[in-house]
């Protein structure tokens, strides 16, 4: 059977090359010129690059995203694996308790972020009436670690929804045949669970991994209504610094180079996630069933 | 296999085609867009404006405006959070609204450097007090005008909670020691503050304070102009020392760094008790009605910052926001928004104002006053303000945003204990190099 031309990802790649290769050319050309937003950019060559290069704070705020990158995945994966696994199982109540699990992907980012701010106010939400089990002050955003904490919090209630819904069906179309297998020669539910699902799930694995990767390297929308980068600049994280550049600063050119520094990194590691786990290949984990 | 190379050729043809199309739109319509409005006479325009509980006696005015027939303003509310990044991103971009609300001050002159402001009738100026109109102004020229009531700092403070400690409001700053040795010990947080990340803006307003009492006016006015340098001056070192004193005796609670602004934060703090003091603006005294119209009227009280033994500063001077202003850009249709200013001094309007607890700057506000539903507090902010020698605006507001947003994060730092005073002030002087 002959294979799909090319034409058939014309479409796809004609909207790729309006809403996404144009913006990322314009933004690297905007990293070149001086811009404020009102008047027309500079042409400044490579000055808002070698500011870029030697400024400790753009640094700082790239270590603090890996930070919250790492913090999201350590939490958000074996949670949602765990949840994907179970609710693509075929218990009573499943259904229901699946879509209750489910609603928190529904809400905006924006509002839930305002709405934890309010329930993790120190005075009048949750932490003030659990001072025995946080300790005194309940001063949640008034701590690196704290703000960093309930980043990764909120992070993960809206998010696990999302990666659940991968790893379900994923896990959904391992057959059954693997597990009864297993059984007649006497695994257990744990051994089931390491030696076949988790090994079945690869493919969704790497999927869910690079979306988390991905939202990690550029939403700021949590950051900036939660924390605002603070206590201070501890969570300032680069997507949010770029935000503050650009347009709490009015620095459009240096937020620009901000931006296209994401892009190189975010785009890096998302193919070297590819590569690394050979998902590039396109084996099949079914391969021999 | 000669279908498949033609359709690869067409495929690459139709992409290249695309893309020069893409390219010749995209170099076309690049730079900056220019006002879209007719700078002719009459027109509908829109008037951006911050939310806020005044907007009904704006949309009062515009309303009764618009059945005039002079033209047609559509009021355009935006919430508070963001609401000068919004207003400049959309002033850079054709969607420019006509006339817009704004602090005045600094951010003001970026829109004049960028030509983006109409420079309005200075007959104007004769409705207003003058120290009012001083923030409306750039570069020697009118472009804003006050569309609100004055907002002055000072302290807010809980009668009942005063009364059941037998302690009295201070006056000077030892007596600030006193009071905080006090309700510390009664486990009552003695000044509240928002230092949320968001909420910086009322830590600024203890440094704007402490800098004008320890040095006078003269020293943020220069820095104002443009003389970076002077945060090199003692007085700053010794405001910033003073804060981490406060601080570290506990003025602000152990939690502040996570308290918000308003209601769920400072204000019902304030209000149920918790707290025994804000440091606040004027406009304190309407999120109190909202939360309990009887405390705003029996149970708050009010009291000018105190003056520090040893400083320059008068301590009659104030800090705040003079007012806000209604500026008109090129994009609004002329007559129209120049029309509509008036309303900013008519009789109805300044009585709306002042029926909901504003205090407006106009030369005619005096006699106005008696209309006020708490003229007890209407009265002390006219007094405070016609009496100042000197009323200094905000400082974010006066610097501008790109100034503005970095001095923020290091006041925050400061109140942290993220920054000593002296990191404090070679933090800031890095800012502008």
């Amino acid at each position: 059977m002959e294979r799909p031309g090319a034409a058939w990802a014309a479409p796809g790649l004609a909207f790729f090359f309006v809403f996404a290769l144009l913006p990322m050319a314009g933004v690297v050309y905007l990293s070149f010129t001086s811009w404020d937003g009102l008047t027309s950019p500079k042409f400044t060559g490579l000055s808002n690059w070698n500011q870029f290069l030697s400024d400790g704070a753009v640094w700082q705020s790239t270590l603090l995203t890996g930070i919250l990158l790492v913090g999201n995945m350590l939490v958000q994966a074996p949670l949602s694996i765990l949840l994907g696994v179970w609710s693509a199982g075929y218990q009573r109540n499943r259904a229901v308790l699946s879509a209750v699990f489910f609603l928190p992907l529904l809400f905006s980012t924006a509002a839930t972020s305002i709405m934890w701010r309010q329930l993790l106010d120190p005075n009048f939400g949750v932490p003030s009436k659990l001072g025995w089990l946080l300790g005194g002050n309940a001063n949640l955003f008034g701590s690196q670690w704290g703000a960093i904490t309930s980043l990764v919090l909120v992070t993960s209630w809206q998010y696990i929804p999302f990666h659940t819904l991968i790893y379900q069906g994923a896990a959904r179309s391992i057959p059954e045949t693997l597990y009864q297998a297993a059984a007649i020669d006497g695994a257990g539910r744990v051994r089931q669970f390491i030696h076949i699902t988790l090994p079945q799930l690869r493919n969704a694995i790497i999927t869910s991994s690079t979306f988390m990767v991905v939202g990690g390297l550029t939403a700021f929308d949590i950051v900036l209504l939660l924390t605002d980068g603070g206590p201070g600049t501890d969570t300032a994280i680069l997507p949010f610094k770029m935000y503050q550049t650009a347009f709490q600063t009015y620095d459009f050119g240096y937020g620009s180079a901000i931006a296209s520094f994401l892009l190189l990194v975010a785009t890096g590691i998302s193919l070297l996630l590819v590569k690394a786990s050979g998902y590039d290949k396109m084996t099949s984990t079914m391969e021999g069933l | 296999m000669r279908d498949t190379i033609s359709r690869r050729q067409a495929l690459g043809g139709m992409l290249g085609i695309a893309g020069a199309a893409f390219m010749a739109t995209a170099c076309s319509s690049s730079g900056s867009s220019a006002g879209t409005g007719s700078a002719a006479g009459t027109g509908s325009a829109t008037f951006w404006t911050l939310q806020d509980p005044t907007n009904k006696i704006q949309q009062a005015a515009v309303t009764s405006f618009n059945s005039a027939g002079h033209g047609k303003i559509t009021l355009d509310i935006v919430p508070s959070a963001g609401y000068l990044d919004k207003l400049r991103t959309a002033m850079g971009s054709s969607e420019e609204p006509g006339l817009f609300f704004s602090w005045g001050g600094g951010n003001l002159d970026y829109y004049v450097q960028a030509g983006k402001l109409v420079d309005l009738d200075p007959s104007l100026k004769s409705h207003f007090l003058t120290s009012a109109l001083q923030a409306g102004t750039s570069g020697g020229k009118l472009v804003g005008v006050p569309c609100r009531g004055t907002q002055p700092v000072f302290i807010f403070y809980n009668k009942d909670v005063f009364t059941a400690a037998g302690a009295q409001p201070p006056t000077t700053w030892a007596e600030v020691t006193d009071l905080v040795a006090k309700f510390k010990s009664k486990n009552i947080t003695p000044f509240t503050i928002a230092g949320d990340a968001n909420d910086s803006w009322t830590e600024l307003m203890w440094i704007e304070y402490l800098v004008d009492r320890l040095a006078g006016p003269g020293l943020f006015a220069k820095i104002q102009g443009g003389d970076w340098s002077q945060w090199n001056d003692p007085a700053v070192l010794k405001a910033a020392q003073t804060i981490a004193q406060l601080v570290d005796s506990g003025a602000f609670g152990q939690n502040f760094a996570s308290v918000t602004y308003g209601t769920g934060g400072t204000s019902t703090l304030l209000a149920s008790g918790k707290a025994a003091m804000c440091l606040m603006g004027s406009w304190e005294y309407a999120n109190q009605q909202g939360i309990s119209a009887s405390f705003a009227k029996n149970g708050l009280g009010y009291v000018t910052f105190p003056a520090i033994e040893g400083g320059k500063g008068d301590p009659a001077n104030v800090v705040g926001n003079p007012s806000n202003y209604i500026s008109i850009t090129k994009a609004a249709p002329q007559q129209t928004a120049e029309d509509f200013l008036a309303t900013t001094y008519s009789t109805s309007y300044l009585k709306g104002l002042i029926a909901m607890g504003e205090v407006p700057v106009t030369a005619n506000a005096g006699q106005l006053l008696s209309g006020a539903p708490d003229p007890a507090y209407a009265g002390f902010l006219y007094d405070l303000v016609s009496k100042a020698p000197n009323f200094t605006q905000s400082w974010d507001q006066a610097l501008g945003s790109t100034l503005a947003t970095p001095m923020l994060t290091e006041i925050q730092k400061l109140f942290n204990g993220q920054d000593s005073p002296q990191q404090f002030v070679s933090n800031v002087l890095a800012i502008k190099k």
